[in-house]
């Protein structure tokens, strides 16, 4: 599989809180080495805290790292995403402050069609989008405020494809649901991955969503890669952490 | 066993709109038990533990009987004032919240706010305190609670911040613990370790516990009693084990189905790996 | 935004607040069709005379009549400070969206030079600039501005950064939206509200500065009429016809106080609490001495 996503030696710090002077940095990632490949779904799993988020924004260009690079398909992230406007998106943790609580779902979901150009047919195309999701047309003229947590998430969905993307950033996208609500959106970010086509990256903290979904999965902990499993090979992890994790799993059984 | 708890026909009502949040729950919890409440958001549960408390919002009403059995006295928590409430509340009956981050003061030191606890409420001096903080950590399995004691809040992971919330809990030796989705923030290997910690718990101190979550995995590793919430009604109520095997309720069959899909591909991905290695 | 003007309305204060500027600020702009004088008029046999019908404020020390000269008069207090504040907020916003959005270096030279001229008191920066260009209202105006400008790029930074740290601002770079974009429909809309309670509460401030000024003879110069410089030929008479305060006072007084409940409303409006018109006050002093709980819930 051709290499979407290439990172070498990713270094990213922070001042360390209260530290004015001295350049005290707490370092969050301390030389990350990854790949995506095209069309697969990676899932990068560590604590909270262990930099996973920070690792998200990197790879969107919302922040730039210290050292080490970046790589989409030979070119820097935020050249890249100029060259290919709506071919990357993101559905975020936070549903409640993911749309403009000022704006309804449609005029939401509208928004990487203007970005992108692809203003024509717009109502029908949104009334796809949202068929596609399974949220009922009503939903078009509501407020973020008026949908439940599964609707909202389920309308970032649909903002989150309307471009036709190539690659998602998933981050943490279901924690936030209950659990009853997480296994059904699963289901059709499954379901859209393999009709679309889109790679993902399903940053996560929960081994089991991750194992759902995903056909490689990383392990960060203290700023580095430990582990990288295909998720058939599970048990057959050889990093401590990563071993550590997999057995702290509660299992549910009837 | 000697009932600690009965809740009888609690209905919590907004008093803006007249609109009924809680209908009609009845429960109770036996010494040494645990009692699990799941429901997804909106359900109530944390809305039961809130009103039993006497911690609602002025403009919610709580009615029903919640006969609270401690050693000395029988008490209906409903129709205690605010003074008797404050003396129970923290130490007859503890409290531990979801988001541990946000329960501690970020410019103090962990030590220093669990020996205040202790201070105000069991009358000790500061040293003898800080003694106590450092042994509940201890109990936790937390190696070095020397060093633990004196970090800010910031520099402690989410998992670690739950487990001083708890042993600072503990440690007052309630009668009952209310434990509103401590899990739920953390990560498996925190999440394995305060649920192992809550077991102990049971185990050692004989602590009843009410157990509030939406994850049912880890509900019925610890529940004996299971209380399931819908809407603001009780959907389902009884043994826990019955229950899982059982379920009467369409609604509660939904919430296991729903939760065994989650599993099943972990599990078959861990089975797969046995069989090559 | 609908919640935001169903509040509004509800606030009946707020609406009797706005009426009355709009009242205030559409005789103001009307003011040569609605005034029964020339307000340059003199007449000194007419002096001093007391509210008639032919006067309805009475007369002045010239004979000028005190109504067409509050009319007249709030055309330059008014107008000139809410334009004096729209150049400010203008400014303040420009700027303040530029450091907050890009941060980095453009941020901190923004700053800086906002550091440099907030070092400088207000009231003394003004004198020093209308004493340097002279007087009149033009230099007043410019001399409020210069004074006033970095105070506000700092509050609408501080607001921008705050919204740029929203999901729906980054969903929105990484989705390839144009700066101009994100500018327009995400922080200007998200930040008017606040905006504007800054820019009613600054109105207010203005007025009574440009009538300070005008009152310290620094401002607009006679026969021009403007509040305060009525207040300052009142002041001339106050032992003999301490009236003739009272009418540009109480304009001065009202309007300020006007702007600032507006403002307040304004700010009410936007934030919704919930329990608005449910009092939580159940506790009555005694009860609160004897620490009983009146009862909610029984």
């Amino acid at each position: 599989m051709a290499k979407l996503i290439e990172i070498k030696d990713l270094e990213k710090s922070y001042l360390k809180v209260g530290v004015n002077f001295g350049g005290s940095r707490a370092k969050i990632l301390n030389g990350v080495n990854m790949t995506i490949e095209a069309g697969a779904c990676v899932g990068l799993i560590g604590e909270s805290g262990s930099g996973k988020s920070t690792l998200a924004r990197l790879i969107m260009g919302l922040e730039k790292p210290n050292k080490g690079s970046i790589l989409f398909e030979g070119l820097p992230a935020n050249q890249w995403i100029k060259n290919n406007k709506g071919k990357m998106s993101v559905v975020f943790q936070d549903y409640t402050a993911s749309v403009n609580p000022r704006y309804t779902a449609a005029e939401a979901i509208a928004e990487p069609l203007y970005a992108s150009g692809a203003v024509k047919d717009l109502d029908r195309h949104i009334e796809r989008l949202l068929a596609k999701v399974g949220l009922e047309q009503a939903v078009k003229n509501r407020y973020p405020h008026e949908l439940s947590g599964g609707q909202l998430q389920r309308v970032c969905i649909a903002r989150a494809i309307a471009t036709n993307p190539r690659f998602i950033v998933l981050d943490e996208a279901i924690s936030s649901l209950d659990v009853s609500v997480q296994s059904q959106i699963l289901k059709l970010l499954h379901q859209l991955r393999v009709e679309m086509n889109i790679t993902y990256l399903f940053v996560a903290h929960d081994l089991q969503a991750v194992s759902h979904l995903c056909n490689k999965i990383l392990f960060l902990y203290q700023g580095k890669i430990v582990e990288e499993l295909q998720s058939g090979e599970l048990a057959m992890a050889k990093n401590q952490y990563a071993r550590d994790l997999l057995a702290s799993v509660i299992p549910f059984e009837v | 066993m000697r009932v600690l708890l009965d809740v009888k026909n609690l209905s919590v009502t907004d008093l803006r709109d007249q609109d009924e949040i809680i209908h009609d729950v009845s429960f109770s919890v036996a010494e040494n038990s645990c009692l699990g409440i799941v429901g997804e958001s909106g359900s109530g549960k944390s809305m039961i533990t809130r009103a039993l408390l006497g911690i609602t919002n002025p403009w919610l009403k709580s009615q029903g009987a919640a006969v609270f059995k401690s050693q000395d006295s029988e008490r209906d928590l409903l129709q205690e004032d605010e003074n008797t409430m404050r003396k129970i509340r923290g130490k007859q009956i503890a409290m531990i919240l979801q988001d541990a981050m946000s329960a501690f003061d970020p410019i103090a030191k962990i030590g220093d706010q669990m020996a205040e606890t202790f201070v105000e409420n069991k009358n000790l001096t500061r040293k003898q305190s800080l003694t106590l903080a450092k042994e509940a950590l201890g109990l936790m399995n937390i190696h070095d609670p020397e060093q633990v004691v004196k970090k800010y809040p910031h520099q402690l992971s989410g998992g670690m911040l739950q487990r001083c919330m708890i042993a600072t809990a503990l440690a007052m030796e309630p009668d009952l613990i209310i434990a509103d989705e401590p899990t739920t923030a953390l990560d498996s290997i925190n999440q394995g370790q305060v649920v192992e910690e809550f077991k102990m718990i049971r185990q050692k101190m004989g602590t009843a516990l009410i157990f509030i979550s939406h994850d049912l995995g880890v509900v019925k590793h610890l529940s004996d009693r299971l209380l399931v919430m819908k809407d603001g009604a009780a959907v389902e109520y009884g043994d826990a084990g019955d229950i899982f095997r059982n379920p009467q309720h369409a609604y509660t069959k939904y919430l296991i189905d729903t939760r065994l899909e989650l599993t099943e591909s972990f599990k078959k991905a861990m089975r797969k790996g046995d069989h090559n290695g | 935004m609908a919640g935001f003007w169903n509040r509004f309305r509800k606030d009946r204060l707020a609406m009797g607040v706005s009426f009355f500027l709009l009242l205030v600020i559409g005789l103001a702009v009307l003011a040569p069709l609605v005034a029964p004088y020339d307000p340059t008029v003199q007449n000194i046999i007419d002096k001093f005379q007391g509210p008639s019908l032919a006067h309805l404020f009475g007369t002045d020390q010239l004979g000028r009549d005190v109504y067409s000269r509050i009319l007249y008069g709030g055309r330059v207090t008014i107008l000139v400070s809410v334009l004096t504040m729209i150049v400010t907020i203008l400014i303040g916003t420009v700027l303040g969206v530029i450091a907050g959005y890009f941060r980095g270096t453009v941020d901190d030279v923004i700053m800086r030079i906002c550091d440099i001229m907030l070092s400088f008191p207000s009231e003394v920066l003004i004198l020093a600039i209308v004493g340097i260009l002279g007087t009149g209202i033009t230099n007043i105006v410019l001399a409020t501005v210069i004074a006033k400008w970095a105070w506000y790029v700092r509050m609408i930074r501080s607001i921008v950064i705050a919204f740029m740290d929203s999901n729906y601002i980054r969903f929105a770079k990484v989705a390839g939206c144009s700066t101009w974009h994100i500018v327009r429909k995400h922080l200007l809309v998200g930040a008017i509200g606040e905006i504007a309670v800054l820019a009613t509460l600054d109105t207010a401030a203005i007025i009574l500065n440009i009538s300070a000024l005008s009152f310290l003879g620094l401002g607009v110069q006679p026969p021009t009429a403007e509040w305060g410089m009525m207040l300052n030929e009142a002041k001339n008479v106050m032992t003999t016809n301490p009236g003739q305060m009272l009418a540009p006072g109480m304009a001065i007084f009202l309007v300020v106080a006007a702007f600032n409940f507006l403002g307040d409303s304004i700010q009410e409006a936007l934030n919704p609490k919930i329990n608005k018109g449910f009092s939580t006050k159940r506790y009555s002093l005694l009860d609160s001495l004897f620490a009983r709980k009146k009862a909610v819930t029984q």
